[in-house]
């Protein structure tokens, strides 16, 4: 018992869905900036600065996959419970993903194509925040199964964490898109990180202040003394993240927004963790209780600790020749 | 009626829909990438031309095929979930880990790869980019290993136990992965992939054969340069080659197939040969329409004793026929009745091209004959039509159920509304439809512009309607006008 499988696994499963929402999030975000840029060219450019997109995106096969493989119960009751908003992220990512192709294919067409790469790519964002939402304001459970109607994931909260989302990812794009390009449009980009980062720290505050009321669980991980100074740094770690964001803007650095977007996710990731372990299903089922025969876990845990750590070597590796190419 | 579209019937229309055109997807992406690898390993060696010319050529359908295979499978790996929760509880534990293999060591090799393999070349060099395509060439391999392992494993189930809670509990790992018919699945499917694409080449390569033809003989208004014809003649001879070679050995794989399912499925072959009654000796059922209400079969065209001597090389051999079991164990004896008779008609025409190729080759003739031309022509979509028929087989032949005779289809799916099935069902089709549509309509597009020839890289038809790919993007990148 000196070594915890179940653990291990929910913490490389919360690493999965982590790099899906840093990797996709940048290219979803792109995505969603579509409409402000005026002219076919920034489009263009927009879109050949996330042609790896695909390769970010298995990141939520691998997350769906992990589930189905190592948390069974939590995949049967979870995905039946936000069938609606699962089902609508799916069409969202199938839509963009065949657009962003055809643009090439038919240039005649680019408006349209482009207008449906930004319907899809806001679509799977808004869904990926309340399918989020959702998760956190609990599931209806009875008998290890879901119990609730088709449209209970869709409250206030989820609606609001879909936007928030939807803002965090196109935050994320325009640092991203800092970083990929020069000239007028890194200058629209510089620009949109100010609105969008004020936006972002509203919305920040506005599910960090709501969430510990959904349910007294979650305020008193963050209110009741002592615990509170454990988690205490995430919120102050949060808010210099948000002043370097602002900080490197004004200096015009290219690198530096892109990080402290990441460092916002990546805190607020931490918070939303701190919110729910040790569950699966907030609430009801806790990592052991969805967990997998330790068979399954112990068969797939070596191969995945050997080859992650290769996959993230050579999608940066792609992420890196293609750097090199838009900066020379 | 009502009934008939319950949530479950509904449940397994969407997944038999997604799923059914998701397949032709990767079966084209598995064939093709194995034939960029080649292509451009063969450049990388010869130096010649002629085979980057096809490299870029086909490279740009492949860029369009891969999306639709990518985005269809996403949504094939979150469906289990949603439609089929009892389902992925129960078989998860030893589904789930095969599955979550394949997206590591396959999934995400095709894609990482896949950006430095369509805009990289200029990047990275020739030898690197010629890495990158195999490693996607790979990826797809690794990929059919792992699907046709879970769904092999769903047909002949082995190396499990069942604990309390009905979940089924991995015990031996090399008996799940390698299980009975496992690697006879493997080989069916990867031959079919690398057939239908060969198909695909072929039947393209005879378009632009007939074009080229008919404007040498006719007007001096010829689109295509030397170049082009070249590498037309080059990819329709080797996609024959592939023909002549690989049908037999399919034909091979597929008796050696029908035989592995005999001994674990018997219920499935009862369906596919047609016999509601044991049958000893029996005969082969070349044409019926089954009544599956009656329990018989109109209108038969049966030869005697061949169907013994197929599966069971002998001349009286037993066949059990569906009546042995009770009904709501067997599957619907129609749809993998007839579907089988459609893979194997196919089949039988797909070996008449590649025979028919090789006495031309012996001829000398291989790019002149029109009607041979033609008969290419028509196969083209042989192949994908073939790997659908066999789908239908191999899966409504397995019902009524989903881990076949430990878990019923009823007992699998999740607890949804009519309502909500229906709805995503409907949104599906229509997305797929127009989506794919579109999609198909691009690859149709460039199929018939045909290779461009380097020689004389000024071809009108293959550079005005559509500049390459690549030096688009570069285009854009450094900031040119990108009308070409």
């Amino acid at each position: 018992m000196n070594l915890d499988i179940t653990l291990i696994w929910g913490g490389l499963l919360a690493f999965v869905v982590l790099a899906y929402i840093i990797f996709d999030g940048y290219d979803l975000g792109v995505g969603i900036l579509i409409p402000l840029m005026r002219s076919d060219q920034e489009r263009a450019q927009m879109l050949s600065s996330v042609r790896l997109w695909d390769a970010n995106e298995t990141w939520l096969v691998l997350g769906g996959g992990g589930l189905f493989a190592v948390f069974p119960l939590a995949y049967s009751i979870i995905f039946p419970a936000l069938y609606l908003p699962l089902i609508g992220m799916l069409l969202s990512l199938v839509i963009r993903g065949v657009v962003s192709e055809f643009r090439w294919q038919n240039k005649q067409s680019a408006m349209i194509w482009d207008s449906l790469f930004f319907v899809g790519s806001f679509l799977a964002a808004c869904f990926q925040g309340m399918i989020l939402g959702a998760l956190v304001q609990g599931i209806q459970v009875v008998d290890h199964a879901y119990a609730g109607g088709p449209l209970d994931w869709l409250t206030p909260f989820s609606v609001m964490t879909g936007i928030a989302l939807a803002l965090g990812y196109s935050l994320l794009g325009a640092t991203w898109l800092v970083l990929k390009t020069d000239g007028e449009l890194q200058n629209k980009a510089f620009s949109l990180i100010k609105v969008l980062g004020s936006l972002m720290v509203l919305m920040v505050g506005v599910v960090s202040l709501w969430t510990p009321f959904l349910k007294q669980d979650y305020l008193s991980r963050w209110f009741a003394w002592p615990q509170a100074i454990y988690v205490l740094p995430v919120p102050l770690l949060l808010a210099a993240a948000i002043f370097i964001l602002f900080r490197a803007v004004n200096r015009r650095n290219t690198w530096v927004p892109f990080v402290a977007t990441i460092s916002i996710f990546l805190l607020s990731y931490i918070g939303l963790l701190i919110s729910i372990f040790p569950y699966v299903v907030p609430d009801t089922i806790t990592l052991w209780e969805a967990a997998a025969p330790l068979s399954s876990q112990k068969f797939l845990l070596p191969g995945t600790l050997i080859l992650v750590p290769i996959i993230l070597i050579y999608t940066t590796y792609a992420h890196w020749v293609f750097l090199k190419e838009e900066k020379a | 009626m009502m009934e008939f579209f319950d949530a479950v019937m509904l449940a397994r229309m969407q997944f038999a829909f997604t799923v059914g055109f998701h397949i032709i997807f990767p079966a084209f992406s598995i064939g093709l990438a194995s034939y960029l690898a080649l292509l451009n390993g063969l450049h990388l060696y010869s130096q010649k031309n002629v085979y980057l010319d096809l490299f870029n050529y086909w490279i740009k359908i492949f860029a369009v095929a891969f999306v639709m295979g990518v985005v269809s499978g996403l949504v094939m790996s979150y469906e289990f979930g949603t439609n089929w929760s009892v389902f992925s509880f129960k078989a998860g534990p030893i589904i789930g880990p095969l599955m979550g293999y394949e997206v590591m060591t396959a999934f995400f090799l095709e894609a990482g790869f896949l950006g430095v393999m369509l805009f990289g070349r200029e990047r990275v060099g020739p030898k690197i980019h010629f890495f990158a395509t195999l490693m996607v060439a790979i990826g797809t391999f690794i990929s059919a290993f792992w699907i046709l392992s879970v769904n092999s494993w769903m047909q002949t189930p082995a190396g499990y136990s069942i604990n309390a809670a009905g979940q089924f509990v991995p015990e031996d790992w090399i008996k799940i992965i390698f299980n009975p018919s496992f690697v006879y699945r493997l080989v069916h499917m990867v031959f079919a992939a690398y057939i239908s694409t060969a198909l695909v080449i072929a039947s393209v390569g005879a378009l632009h054969l007939l074009r080229l033809n008919k404007s040498a003989v006719g007007s001096a208004a010829g689109t295509f340069t030397q170049g082009s014809r070249q590498a037309v003649c080059l990819m329709f001879s080797m996609a024959l080659w592939i023909l002549a070679i690989l049908v037999p050995m399919q034909m091979e794989a597929g008796d050696q197939h029908g035989l592995n399912t005999f001994k674990y499925q018997p219920k499935k072959i009862a369906a596919i040969e047609g016999h509601y009654e044991d049958a000893k000796p029996a005969g082969l059922m070349i044409f019926g329409i089954p009544d599956d209400k009656n329990r018989k079969m109109d209108y038969a065209l049966e030869i005697p004793y061949l169907g013994s001597i197929i599966l069971t090389h002998s001349l009286d051999g037993e066949i059990l026929g569906m009546d042995t079991w009770p009904r709501d164990e067997t599957p619907p004896m129609a749809l993998p009745f007839f579907a089988f008779r459609i893979m194997v008609g196919l089949g039988v025409m797909m070996f008449i091209l590649g025979m028919w190729s090789l006495w031309l080759r012996h001829k000398k003739t291989l790019y002149e004959k029109t009607w041979f031309l033609k008969y290419a022509l028509v196969m083209g979509p042989a192949g994908f039509i073939a790997v659908l028929s066999g789908w239908v087989v191999t899966e409504v032949g397995r019902q009524p159920y989903t881990v076949y005779n430990l878990l019923h289809t009823t007992q699998s799916h999740s607890l949804l509304n009519a309502a909500t099935v229906g709805t995503t069902l409907v949104a599906f089709i229509t997305v797929y439809f127009v989506l794919f549509g579109i999609g198909v309509y691009y690859i149709l597009r460039l199929m018939n512009q045909g290779p461009a020839g380097s020689e004389l890289a000024s071809t009108p038809v293959t550079q005005s309607k559509n500049a390459v790919y690549g030096s688009y993007l570069q285009n854009v990148g450094k900031g040119d006008s990108h009308e070409s």
